[in-house]
Formats: C-alpha cells, structure tokens, sequence
C-alpha cells in the first residue's frame, strides 16, 4: 500500500488505507476471474481490433485561450499554473 | 581502468504541431500555456491522434542510421507523478519501439569510429516546470512536441568522443532537417550512462541527466569518471546513482540514491492503435530524403578537391553547406570557395542566414580568379557589400582595376627601387628576402591594386639588371 500511494503521490489518513486497501483487494479479486479464461493464440494487446494507423496531417488548429486553459487550476500566476513548491528550500 | 559510455538522445523533431494533438509546436517564443488544448492538458475524455508528419521525420533518422524499422510498433504509457505531466503518464514506445539497431560513424582525432544505436522511438515531451519560493511554476506549451529518443549501445569509451559522437548525431540531425538540434534551446538534450571498469570486469553504471551543452556532456562524464575512478582506488564500492549537472560550478548534483519509486507500470496506451509502416511507406519516406553529410562530404572530397576538415567544417551548418555548394558550382575553383566560405565570409556569418546573396560571393570570386582585382581589393569589396549592404557588382565596377599594364608596373617597380637603396643593396648581396619586403612597399604605393606575383617578376628583372 505505502508504494501504490508513494506513485500516486497521495498522503492517506489511516481509515482511507483501510477502505482504499479493501477496495482494491475486491477489484483484484474480481480481474482474477480474467486468469481463468484460456488466452492461447490470442493477440496480448489490441486496443480497436484491425485497426492500425490512425493518423492526422501536420495542420495547426485552434488552441485555448490562456484563460480558458486556467479555469480549473485551483490556482495560477502570470499566465502559469502554480503547484506546491517541489523542493522545499 | 575502462571507462564505457551510453547516451539517450532527446531531439524535438520540426513539425508545426504537437505529437498528438493540433496545437502548435513552436513553443519558444509563446506566451505561457497559450499553445494547449484538452489532449496535451490531459483533461478527461479527450483523445491523442498520431502526427503522420512526426513518424515520418522519425523514420528518416531510423533510416540514415541504417535502423531496422519495426513494420509494427505501438505506443506504451509510462506513468509518473510530477506536474510537468498534466496526464500523470507521459505516451512513449516501450514494447516496440519505431526502430532497433542502425549506427553513426564519425571522426575523432582523424580515426573513425562507429556506435551502435540499439533502438529509436517516438514521444512526447513534457511541460516546463519554473521552481518559485511562492510555488512551482508550470507552462504546458512544451507539453507534447514530439520528440524522437535515439538510445546507444555502451559503444563509447571517452568524455571526448561522446561530445564528437553528439556533435556529428547533431550535423546528421540537421541535414537530415528533422530538427534545428540546438542544444541551448533544449532542442537536443543528451543523458549519458557511463562505468569505469576495472581489469575487464563490469562496472556499476551512473547516470547524468539533462546535458543541455556539448561541454556539459564532456565535462560531466570527465567528473563522473573520476568519481568513480576515485571510489574504486580506495576500494569503496560505485553506487547506482542519477545525478545533474550543474553547468555554471562543474559540478555533479545526486538526484536520486536508489531506484526510490521507479515504476514506470508500462502498459499499452489503449487510446491509440498500433503504427504500421508497410515497405511503400517506407519507399516514399526514403525518396524524400535529404542527402546525408556523409555522402555529402564523400561528394565534395571527390569532385571538388576538398580535404576533410573543410568538408567537416562546411557541413556542421545545412544551409552553410547548401551555400558552399552553391559557390562552388558556379566558380572555375571549387576549392578556393571553401577558403572563402569559411574564413572570409565566415568571419561576418555569426546569424542562421548567409551575410551575403551566394551570386555576389560567385560574382567576387570570379573577378579574383579572372586577375580583375587582387586578393586584398576583394577582401575590401567583401567587407563593405556585407557591412554596408551593397550589391557586389556596383562595388567592383566603382574598384577600378589591378595596375595590368606592364609600363605601370615597371614605373612602379623602378620608383621603388630608387626608393630604398639599402633593400636594393642586400638583395644584391644574397639576401634573398629583401625582395619581399621591396614587393610589400610597391604593393603599398599600388594601394593594393597590383597583382604581387607579377610585380615581384618585374622587381627582379629589374634587380638582376634586366
């Protein structure tokens, strides 16, 4: 639990481990059904099955304005987003 | 001691958008987060679409470096938690990447040698991050330009020849005109892996990040080696470190000790289907390909006469190259275009464009070379057309011309000798290099406009009592 949490950057209070830590368990258990079935001769990974070179010319369109690509930082300065110091002086 | 260098190469390839979405790529200049759109913020629901254009750029360094293209390849997410990556995965090639194998053949000291790449792929780059006392800055405009990774195999065996191999990967990357591969603009960005080996046996690798300069690379491998070096002569073991550079002290910066939360979780980015790239494709992409310095350098070598060191100089630059070989084409001796290109010219060529139209450079040459004007006038005429911006033709015609005529020259050569008895006298006497210094004061009552072969032969006729 302490690893998942540490890459995904979160800081959980006892009893959210507690619920988190079963959650998870419930949806491990639940893709271990996935084990059962027999995936011999089958393809490990297609996302759209046939589907290949899904690709867009090199043409520029339209960007956000600044503002509208602010709107939901809980807080930006100057044009940037801003975030909690990462290095703590 | 050994020492055995690897570097991962980052080079933001030159298309006009990003690699997933149509914001455009050229960040530079842009005001802060003006350049972004749902995909590259990573907002919910929004989905990545492959720039047909980055794949292309790609494959053409996969094929100058002679690599195996991989007719499939997907693209993996890579997941990490900082905010310079609005995603919180950044979309890169794992599994398959674009291409495996190829090399890069370059000089050092005169030797070739050879490092082999062991696989290029596709990316995207992440945003950038200003650190402030009141909180950590981000501008996501940088957020997914497209970058092509290029990965070595541990082929390199000194600080000094990493920078060369980088300095020709970056020559290669811009005739090839997938990249402007400007190391101070973040262009080209270089990590290196380097172990210094003991009696053949392996050693423990370090890694340095973000080389942003050809010196930092070099330097900073320097430090690292000796690092090392000094560990293991004390008997003390090399731990598995990630260190910075910083470039302003010279000075190695620990990042991180241990592999601390490294796990990247690859998995197949199940937005986006695989990449195929059939052999017409291929084809089409190879046709469109600018020649490679290397063939290039062959070229001029053989039909122009040059040496390699003029080639290797003319070629560090494209559109310098593209210039030479325009001069070259249109004057009677290509090799003198190459003095001219680089060191006359040279000398006013601090910008990207040439300081002076090829047609006038052509035009100035020619009027040497056909014995109109002299060496010194066309030095002039060169610095006032590119000074004072004006044409080399108006320039000529307002020159005047060499004193040709044999009478003139004669005059000249008697008013001289008249002038300075003591020359004359120990030039007599055996002292042969009197006749320069007499050749010198001619050329100067001339103002240049004399050609010094013929009136050094006319001062010695004279001289030997002709």
């Amino acid at each position: 639990m302490a690893k998942v949490e540490a890459l995904a950057g979160l800081r959980l209070t006892p009893e959210e481990r507690e619920q988190l830590r079963a959650d998870l368990a419930k949806i491990l258990a639940y893709f271990q059904k996935l084990q059962e079935v027999n995936t011999e001769g089958v393809t490990p990974f297609s996302p759209l099955p046939g589907q290949t070179n899904a690709l867009r010319e090199d043409e520029p369109g339209p960007s956000l304005p600044q503002e509208e690509a602010l709107r939901n930082a809980p807080e930006s300065e100057g044009g940037y987003f801003r975030v909690p110091p990462l290095f703590s002086a | 001691m050994d020492v055995v260098i690897g570097l991962e190469i980052h080079v933001q390839l030159l298309t006009r958008t990003k690699l997933f979405c149509s914001c455009r790529a050229d960040y530079f200049a842009a005001p802060p987060n003006t350049l972004t759109c749902p995909v590259c913020l990573g907002l919910p629901g929004a989905l990545p679409v492959l720039n047909k254009k980055a794949v292309e750029l790609a494959l053409r360094v996969a094929l100058a470096l002679g690599a195996e293209v991989q007719e499939v390849s997907q693209f993996d997410r890579k997941n990490y938690f900082y905010p310079d990556l609005p995603k919180g995965y950044q979309i890169t090639q794992r599994a398959v990447p674009l291409a495996r194998g190829g090399a890069l053949t370059f000089r050092l000291a005169g030797q070739e040698r050879t490092v082999r790449v062991r696989e290029l792929h596709l990316e995207e780059d992440a945003g950038k991050l200003i650190h402030t006392e009141r909180g950590t800055l981000i501008d996501f405009n940088r957020c997914g330009v497209p970058l092509v990774e290029i990965v070595t195999e541990p082929d390199l065996r000194s600080p000094q020849e990493a920078r060369e191999f980088l300095r020709a990967l970056r020559t290669l990357l811009r005739h090839l005109r997938v990249s402007t591969a400007d190391m101070e603009k973040g262009e080209l960005r270089c990590d290196a892996n380097i172990s210094v080996s003991v009696d053949g046996r392996p050693g423990t690798k370090t890694e340095i990040k973000n080389l942003n300069s050809f010196k930092a690379v070099e330097r900073a491998l320097q430090a690292a080696a000796e690092h090392q070096r000094a560990l293991l002569s004390r008997g003390e073991r090399v731990e598995q470190v990630t260190f910075g550079w910083d470039e302003g002290r010279e000075e190695l910066l620990l990042q991180r000790t241990k592999e601390e939360a490294h796990d990247y979780r690859y998995f197949p980015d199940p937005d986006l289907v695989p990449l195929v790239v059939d052999a017409m494709w291929l084809a089409q992409v190879q046709a469109a390909m600018p020649e490679p310095p290397w063939e290039r350098e062959a070229r001029w070598i053989r039909a122009f006469g040059l040496n390699p060191s003029e080639a290797e100089a003319l070629l560090v630059d494209p559109v310098r190259a593209d210039y030479f070989e325009e001069v070259a084409r249109a004057v009677p001796n290509p090799k003198a275009a190459a003095g001219w290109v680089l060191a006359e010219l040279g000398q006013y060529w601090t910008g990207d464009e040439p300081p002076l139209p090829a047609a006038d450079l052509v035009a100035l040459i020619r009027a040497v070379e056909e014995g109109r004007i002299t060496r010194p006038q066309a030095k002039e005429i060169l610095e006032k057309a590119v000074l004072e911006r004006t044409s080399v033709p108006v320039l000529l015609s307002a020159a005047g011309g060499v004193v040709r005529d044999e009478e003139a020259l004669r005059a000249l050569a008697e008013e001289v000798l008249r002038e300075n008895p003591q020359a004359v006298a120990d030039y007599r006497a055996g002292r042969t290099q009197a006749l320069g210094f007499l050749v010198g004061q001619a050329l100067r009552k001339a103002q240049g406009r004399a050609d010094p072969k013929r009136l050094a032969h006319v001062l010695q006729t004279l001289l030997s009592g002709g």
